[in-house]
């Protein structure tokens, strides 16, 4: 654990209370059987951004804390650690690509909204099953929208899309020309293919020329963060489990090649928040963040899955049941490496990124 | 507005600072900037040139070598935050701390925790000032990773012990003055039977005979007692209590195999780098070979999260005043980074990266050949991988021992 503030230490055991008390893994229960498309409960996310979370990286003159991307991260790493289900981490990454990107009054209409909830935000890229920034076919005529997004996370509770275009980052609010088709994922959460018709799209005409890569770069910190946190909760429920389940008139705990075994994932994981908190801090900095966020996803990436998957090896056959949480992060998690960059993408943009 | 208080510690940070330069001024030479400090290594025999001692003399006679140790044994008796000042100071000009070796890594520290008085000022003093040098007499041919199946043995002889017996991969046996030993006292019992005690190289009966490894060459040798006597006042803590003292210099070897400078230092050359000269490159400057290209970057992601834990662990040591729970991790995961990293640069260079001798390979393909072999060593040594894994499952994990 990086070392932290004072307010951030707050911060933390604030979200790590609220998802304990108010938001464990039975709350995600409830959200699945209810089978609403939105998928996240509203009055939970009235209550964390009555919390501040959403307005974390929201300067205060905007409505928001202004504490930055590494207390965001926090945040999420404590809810990804419950798998609460939110579009908070959506609505972060949105934010950050109008701080980026956004003119003044820009600005100034929406990040209030956002930090106060009023809002649900998302971010709309890929045109296909893959992160794929490069292949763009939506584009713009005359203030108008046109083409489809896949996959887009937390589409149906999401009221204002970030639109990657041709030519840049829009602006485009849920009405008319904007047709939602749902896609259930294994996770189980809010996923969407979003069609543009024609819909009044607004630019982002600030930022760099980089803009997308700039505000993908933030996805994949927050991600990874979210990640984090699943991957600790795995394994520490694993921990526990092998502590307590007797075989052969054993504790498998005692069993040295399990011993190796977790040793082996508490290093991963060890290696795994190293990273995701250097990418974190490297937005804050921002100081080499292409470099750090690629290695914060690749590295969120490679230990969740290891994790996960031994996860439901070390419970064995219980592991696999739906009565047992351990499959819901198995889940996700490949929901997650497979969003904003899978294993082989990231390799292959660190590389680039190093110049090989 | 700084408060008072800090305005007086940053006012005594800065007049610190100067002490530092005017002292770099005085007595750093010139000619050893950026040379490094070979000599604390375990890597060869001590031949200094009069200008690396009087430069060891010089920090040795401040006691900066070993900052944080207390003045009265030799040592700066500064603040981690002095310490951590001139470290900064020095490698802003080129210079080294010529004090090191297992005496500083490992021996003092533990000297400091369990010796007496007056063995503290007998054999602290020598250390700050890098004029003696320590081995480490602990492993033996039959213990391996069961260190405390030991059989060398010392017989209570009145005012000394006699010590027979043989020691195993002795690191700079061959070059060392004196050797901080675990030998067995009582066969009764397999931990509390072990004591801790302090063995002149020089005295009649040590034997040394260099050990040639699969690189060629090594730092390792064999030690052989016989009738070795070692006076009573050479015991460390009580008859009995060397298990215990061992283990806290282990702790204090495995920080320092860990450290992240040795590692971080091979990382002078990136494999991509590498990979350019001996590989085909496309327009793009992309590596050709997507498969070696996939391997390369997937290494280096995770050398460099490796670099971050080791930084975090600093960090949070720092800030908690204790050790890090990742520290344990960082011996395990550094070894096998390095190894990796060593098999990557083979393949990287095919055949030429495999030369044993001959001017037809150059001096970074021959080093990085026996650097290959010789790290095959760093998984064993220092506690094996295996060990460690013993040591985060039961230590930090809380599993339990296996009957």
């Amino acid at each position: 654990m990086a070392v932290l503030s004072e307010e951030q230490e707050m911060l933390r055991d604030m979200a790590r209370d609220w998802a304990t008390k108010e938001s464990p893994v039975s709350e995600f229960r409830k959200v699945r059987a209810a089978g609403q498309p939105q998928a996240y409960n509203s009055s939970a996310y009235a209550a964390m951004t009555e919390m501040g979370w959403a307005g974390i990286i929201i300067p205060e003159a905007h409505g928001g804390s202004d504490f930055g991307f590494m207390s965001a991260g926090l945040v999420v790493e404590e809810l990804g650690k419950t798998l609460t289900a939110s579009p908070l981490v959506a609505t972060t990454i949105a934010a950050s690509a109008i701080l980026l990107g956004g003119s003044d009054e820009q600005k100034a209409k929406w990040l209030p909204r956002l930090a106060s909830g009023e809002t649900v935000a998302t971010l709309a890229v890929d045109e296909g099953a893959h992160c794929d920034p490069s292949a763009i076919e939506t584009s713009v005529a005359g203030g108008k929208l046109t083409g489809k997004k896949a996959f887009v996370h937390e589409a149906h509770g999401a009221n204002l899309f970030v639109v990657a275009a041709k030519d840049g980052l829009y602006l485009v609010e849920k009405g008319d020309g904007v047709s939602l088709t749902t896609r259930k994922l294994t996770d189980q959460r809010s996923h969407a293919d979003v069609s543009f018709a024609g819909a009044a799209a607004e630019k982002l005409e600030g930022g760099s020329d980089s803009l997308l890569d700039d505000v993908l770069d933030r996805a994949r910190v927050l991600s990874a963060a979210e990640m984090l946190g699943m991957a600790q909760a795995v394994f520490d429920t694993t921990l526990d489990y092998l502590k307590q389940r007797v075989q052969f008139n054993q504790v498998l705990a005692t069993f040295q090649a399990l011993q190796h075994r977790m040793a082996d994932l508490f290093a991963d994981l060890a290696q795994m928040r190293s990273a995701v908190e250097a990418g974190l801090q490297a937005v804050d900095s921002g100081f080499g963040i292409a470099r750090a966020a690629t290695i914060a996803k690749a590295e969120a990436n490679r230990v969740l899955h290891a994790i996960s998957n031994q996860g439901i090896q070390l419970h064995g056959g219980i592991g696999m049941t739906d009565e047992f949480n351990v499959g819901f992060y198995l889940k996700r998690a490949r929901v997650l490496e497979a969003s904003w960059g899978s294993s082989s993408y990231l390799k292959d943009r660190f590389a680039q990124l190093s110049g090989y | 507005m700084p408060t008072h208080l800090e305005s007086d510690v940053q006012a005594s940070e800065d007049a610190f600072r100067t002490e530092v330069h005017h002292f770099l001024a005085a007595h750093f030479p010139d000619e050893l900037r950026g040379t490094g400090n070979m000599l604390a290594g375990l890597d060869g025999p001590t031949n200094e040139t009069p200008v690396q001692k009087k430069w060891r003399e010089a920090v040795g006679e401040r006691g900066w070598g070993t900052p944080t140790w207390p003045k009265e044994y030799g040592g700066g008796g500064l603040t981690k935050g002095q310490a951590r000042l001139i470290e900064h100071e020095f490698a802003k000009v080129g210079a080294y701390n010529p004090i090191g070796g297992m005496g500083v890594m490992m021996f003092g520290p533990t000297l400091l925790e369990y010796g007496d008085e007056k063995q503290k000022l007998e054999h602290i003093p020598p250390i700050c000032r890098g004029e003696i040098r320590w081995c480490q007499g602990y492993s033996e041919p039959n213990a391996g990773s069961d260190l405390a199946n030991l059989q060398t043995f010392a017989v209570d002889k009145g005012d000394h012990y006699l010590v027979n017996g043989q020691k195993t991969w002795t690191s700079g046996g061959q070059w060392a003055d004196k050797c901080f030993a675990i030998v067995r006292t009582d066969r009764s019992d397999k931990h509390k039977g072990i004591s801790f005690m302090l063995i002149d190289m020089d005295a009649p009966g040590v034997e040394v005979r260099p050990i040639t490894m699969i690189s060629g060459t090594s730092p390792f040798c064999e030690t052989f007692f016989t009738d070795v006597k070692v006076p009573k006042e050479n015991l460390v803590g009580r008859e009995g209590q060397g298990w215990t003292i061992g283990k806290r210099l282990l702790q204090h070897e495995r920080t320092n195999i860990s450290g992240g400078g040795r590692l971080a230092g091979m990382m002078g050359q990136s494999l991509a780098d590498v990979a350019k000269k001996y590989c085909e490159t496309g327009g793009d400057g992309a590596l050709v070979n997507k498969v070696l290209r996939d391997k390369i970057a997937d290494f280096e992601i995770r050398w460099n999260s490796f670099l971050l834990t080791a930084r975090r662990a600093v960090e949070e040591s720092k800030a908690q005043g204790g050790v890090s729970e990742i520290s344990s991790v960082l011996k395990k995961v550094g070894t096998k980074l390095a190894q990796e990293r060593s098999e990557l640069l083979i393949e990287i260079r095919g055949l030429q990266g495999l030369g044993w001798e001959g001017d037809e390979f150059g001096d970074d393909e021959l080093e990085d050949v026996r650097g290959w072999l010789f790290g095959k060593a760093a998984t064993i040594y220092g506690g094996s991988t295996e060990v460690q894994n013993n040591i985060i499952a039961k230590r930090v994990l809380g599993m339990l021992d296996h009957q």
